[in-house]
């Protein structure tokens, strides 16, 4: 299958302080990633080459088989279009809102693509529904606890029904509650025909949310492969700072061995 | 007080003014005659009482009109203490010193006489005096009525449907959204300090520590800024803001509409 994201070689600088490397990562159309990685990686910059917020330095973007460039979003067609297809939801929930209430954040996506208002008004409304926000839809943003802010901000782009949805680090910060009703969510969506793109560093929730693993360290791909593998594969983990060495005694010998967060609990022979 | 001392407090100041817009928010949603009105009619009818407050030149209408704004309080569940306390007195206070010359220097029929009758009190400077507390007083609690019964998000929509510029509206909006964020990043970076310092630092090293502060925030408010605008672009935004206009007059509206219009009106004519 053709993949809907074809990235080669791509580079990108902030202020000439390189944020990725030479990466090169294909992923196909229904495919559920997850982006593994450290603080600094490099997850949150490549979701917005993906989102086309930003354009690589070198290398190359393609989508469903089109050269993403900024001379390409200046054509309303292309870029609404894409807009409807793509959906990112933002690390930090409080950048995403930025209306004065939850119903106007919701529709802020779907009146900016020119759907019709009758159509923006019942859409909302389902999407509201669908995540149980219904009854905060005339609350301004600051009033609302972290995890609802958080769902806010995925319905806001939910709403669009998107082909594909741009994840960034959607469960980090909420309590355990929350992060559950988060990882339900995206495991529903894992069963749909839509491609899932989630940046994490949560080991934990890999395998509920993604089919594949692409760790990056650097801004570089480190590797890509199914969540079990990936996983198990303490040396990778540890050098990509994912886990950390565990120094601990029993009796008078002390020994290290990795760290690692994947399950409730975690066992190893001595 | 230090320069750093003074910023801290303002910082705190704005936080408690904060704090207590959010309790405005919960007047807005008690049942009550404003409240069951459309915010546009809202907005228009107040703002034409408040319009004939400062039309009329008789003190007796705008007393009339400030028995209206008590009669709207207790009719929209507006706390009159909260009123006094928040509006009529510190309106009192500084209308009172801006009025106070006016008693002295208007020209008219002394009614007292002081320092030997170089000094009068006159009957025209009473009443000129009087005239500007009461229509302070009377359009300044008009408009604390509209911002206590109706939301911020109510009133900005409310703007919209008067066709002014969308994007002086979405300004507002995100100015009135980002505020709130910035001023508890501020309140935090300000608690966190305090939490770290021992005794009382010279005054140069707290004026260096607030300019560093300040720096910080205006990096944070940059930044957020760039990522609010990445949202924006993410979700379609092209340059052009698209709003929904949720409202629907019923018919109890256009009564509403009609009785303060009429109201103001009738002040405006009485009041010549």
């Amino acid at each position: 299958m053709a993949p809907i994201f074809d990235l080669r070689d791509v580079c990108f600088e902030y202020e000439r302080i390189p944020a990725l490397r030479g990466l090169s990562l294909q992923i196909a159309a229904g495919e559920s990633v997850a982006l593994l990685g450290a603080n600094g990686s490099g997850k949150s910059t490549l979701l917005r080459l993906l989102d086309a917020l930003c354009f690589p330095s070198q290398g190359t973007i393609d989508f469903g088989g089109q050269r993403l460039s900024q001379e390409l979003f200046q054509k309303d067609g292309f870029a609404l279009g894409f807009r409807r297809r793509v959906a990112l939801v933002f690390q930090n929930p409080d950048v995403q809102l930025f209306n004065p209430t939850v119903f106007d954040e919701v529709a802020f996506g779907p009146l900016q693509l020119q759907w019709p208002k009758e159509k923006v008004v019942s859409q909302v409304a389902a999407t509201l529904e669908l995540m149980s926000l219904a009854h905060l839809r005339d609350r301004p943003p600051y009033r609302l606890s972290g995890g609802e802010k958080k769902r806010v901000a995925l319905a806001s782009v939910i709403v669009l029904d998107p082909e594909v949805l741009l994840l960034d680090e959607p469960t980090s910060t909420l309590d355990p509650r929350s992060q559950s009703q988060i990882i339900d969510l995206i495991q529903e969506w894992k069963g749909s025909s839509k491609t899932i793109i989630t940046a994490t560093h949560q080991l934990e929730i890999v395998e509920d949310i993604a089919s594949r693993v692409a760790v990056l360290e650097e801004g570089k791909l480190a590797a890509s492969d199914s969540p079990a593998e990936i996983l198990s594969n303490h040396e990778l983990l540890l050098r990509a700072n994912l886990v950390h060495a565990h120094r601990h005694s029993h009796g008078t010998v002390t020994h290290s061995h990795p760290h690692l967060h994947a399950h409730s609990k975690h066992e190893h022979e001595h | 007080m230090s320069r750093g001392t003074v910023v801290r407090s303002t910082v705190m100041g704005f936080a408690r003014a904060l704090a207590r817009a959010l309790i405005s928010e919960d007047i807005a949603r008690r049942r009550g005659l404003l409240q069951s009105l459309d915010p546009r009619v809202r907005l228009v009818g107040l703002f034409s009482l408040v319009l004939a407050v400062t039309l009329s030149r008789r003190l007796w209408v705008v007393g009339v009109l400030f028995v209206v704004a008590l009669a709207v309080a207790v009719l929209s569940n507006v706390s009159l203490a909260i009123l006094a306390k928040r509006v009529w007195l510190v309106v009192f206070v500084f209308t009172s010193a801006i009025a106070f010359p006016a008693i002295f220097l208007t020209p008219g029929t002394p009614v007292a006489t002081f320092a030997g009758g170089a000094v009068h009190i006159t009957e025209q400077g009473l009443t000129t005096s009087g005239l500007l507390i009461a229509r302070v007083e009377t359009a300044v609690t008009f408009t604390t009525l509209l911002i206590l019964c109706t939301a911020w998000a109510q009133v900005l929509k409310a703007l919209r449907s008067f066709r002014l510029p969308q994007e002086a509206i979405a300004m507002l909006a995100m100015t009135h959204r980002y505020i709130f964020l910035l001023t508890e990043t501020a309140t935090q970076v300000f608690e966190s300090r305090e939490s770290r310092t021992v005794g009382v630092l010279p005054a140069a090293e707290q004026r260096r520590i607030t300019a560093a502060t300040a720096g910080v925030l205006l990096s944070k408010s940059i930044d957020l800024s760039n990522d609010v605008y990445l949202a924006m672009q993410s979700r379609g935004f092209r340059g052009e803001i698209r709003t929904l206009s949720e409202f629907h007059m019923q018919s109890w509206d256009y009564v509403g509409l009609l009785a303060f219009l009429l109201a103001g009106g009738a002040a405006v004519w009485m009041g010549r």
